[in-house]
């Protein structure tokens, strides 16, 4: 991990705009490790244009995403499954 | 409101700034007013976007300073020198001004009185800002839940929100600074970065099993959560956010 990663709670604002609830406390399972953790606790670059959340035990990348001219770009290729609670 | 309600999703909203407090030298509080704000946990952020001229979009994430109990959502902004937005928002921003806001985000780095505690806040510098949210939310529900907070910060001119942390009733509430440069003449506190010892002394008796939010720049959150777990704290039970390579080292 280096000095300028970020977490999952930097990519919040952008996941609320294509999911309809919280993203932060959704649970990811890893497609690379198997790992389960929650959104907010995974690891964001933010440097390269868009944003790229990457697992926090295997570096594998999870998502990434861009938005730009009222337009979304996101390749969730990464995350074999999302736990969601319901209300 | 009624538009994002119905699908929950959010949506960017004008939001019209009602006035600024200077806090420090290098930071600034916005107080801001937003129609269609539906209400935020402590511990939240939103992302600010500026748009320049020629269409060239800024978006940057600031974690809200306010209470739940607050009308008027505040933030509060360090200024990097260097930074694209910052300095826009500390030096220029003036009330009357209207910027773009998303939010409120985040549900994983939040607290209200009813998860308890005891509760051990450590904050970087401007990491203090989510923190204080929590501060104030406790202040406001009259909470006793016991509460220690650990502020690192280079040099006593650069404590944020200092009169009102000073204001707090003892009762309840420890807080310790470390001044990592510069520290006030007669002072017997901690004057160095983050490290094993000085948490062992700062942090609340492991056998209290401490709820824990650490927030500031990448290296103190990775540092300070990273000792917490080696001193036998519940990882389970501390939370981090990060702000990124946020400007000077601490
Ligand atoms: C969830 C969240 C909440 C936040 N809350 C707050 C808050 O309450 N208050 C606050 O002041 N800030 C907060 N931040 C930080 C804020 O979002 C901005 O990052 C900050 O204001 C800098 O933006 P800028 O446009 O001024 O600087 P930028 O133009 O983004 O530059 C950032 C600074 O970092 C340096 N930098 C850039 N890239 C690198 C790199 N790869 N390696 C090393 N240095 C680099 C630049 O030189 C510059 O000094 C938060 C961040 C997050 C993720
Ligand atoms: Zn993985």
């Amino acid at each position: 991990m280096n000095d300028h990663s970020l977490d999952g709670n930097a990519m919040a604002g952008l996941l609320g705009e294509i999911f309809p609830f919280e993203m932060t406390s959704v649970r990811a399972l890893c497609a690379g490790c198997g790992a389960m953790e929650a959104l907010g606790r995974e690891s964001v670059y933010a440097d390269a244009p868009g944003m790229v959340m990457r697992c926090l035990h295997c570096e594998a990348i999870l998502i990434r995403a861009v938005e730009g001219g009222g337009r979304i770009w996101i390749d969730m290729r990464g995350v074999a499954c999302l736990q969601v609670h319901g209300e | 409101m009624a538009g994002t309600a119905v699908l929950g999703r959010l949506t960017w909203q004008v939001g019209e700034v009602t006035g600024t407090r200077t806090e420090t030298p290098r930071t600034r509080s916005l107080i801001v007013d937003l129609p269609h704000w539906p209400g935020h946990r402590a511990g939240q952020h939103v992302d600010i976007r500026l748009t320049a001229e020629d269409g060239y979009q800024a978006v940057r994430s600031y974690s809200i300073a306010s209470p739940p109990e607050d009308s008027q959502v505040e933030v509060t902004v360090e200024r990097l020198d260097d930074g694209e937005v910052s300095p826009y928002l500390v030096d220029e921003a003036q009330p009357g001004d209207q910027l773009e806001f998303r939010g409120p985000v985040g549900g994983y780095f939040v607290w209200d009185v009813s998860r308890g505690g005891p509760l051990f806040l450590v904050a970087g510098g401007s990491g203090i800002v989510p923190l204080m949210s929590m501060i104030r939310h406790r202040q406001a529900r009259h909470s006793d839940i016991p509460l220690t907070l650990l502020y690192s910060v280079r040099a006593p001119q650069d404590v944020i929100y200092r009169a009102e942390l000073d204001r707090l009733a003892p009762d309840g509430v420890t807080i310790a600074y470390t001044f990592t440069r510069e520290q006030p003449e007669d002072w017997t506190g901690f004057a160095r970065r983050i490290d094993r010892d000085l948490l062992r002394e700062a942090a609340p008796p492991l056998n209290t099993r401490p709820l824990v939010y650490v927030c500031g720049p990448t290296p103190f959150v990775e540092t300070a959560a990273g000792l917490l777990v080696e001193l036998g704290y519940d990882a389970g039970r501390i939370y981090t956010e990060r702000f990124g390579a946020t400007g000077r080292e601490r």
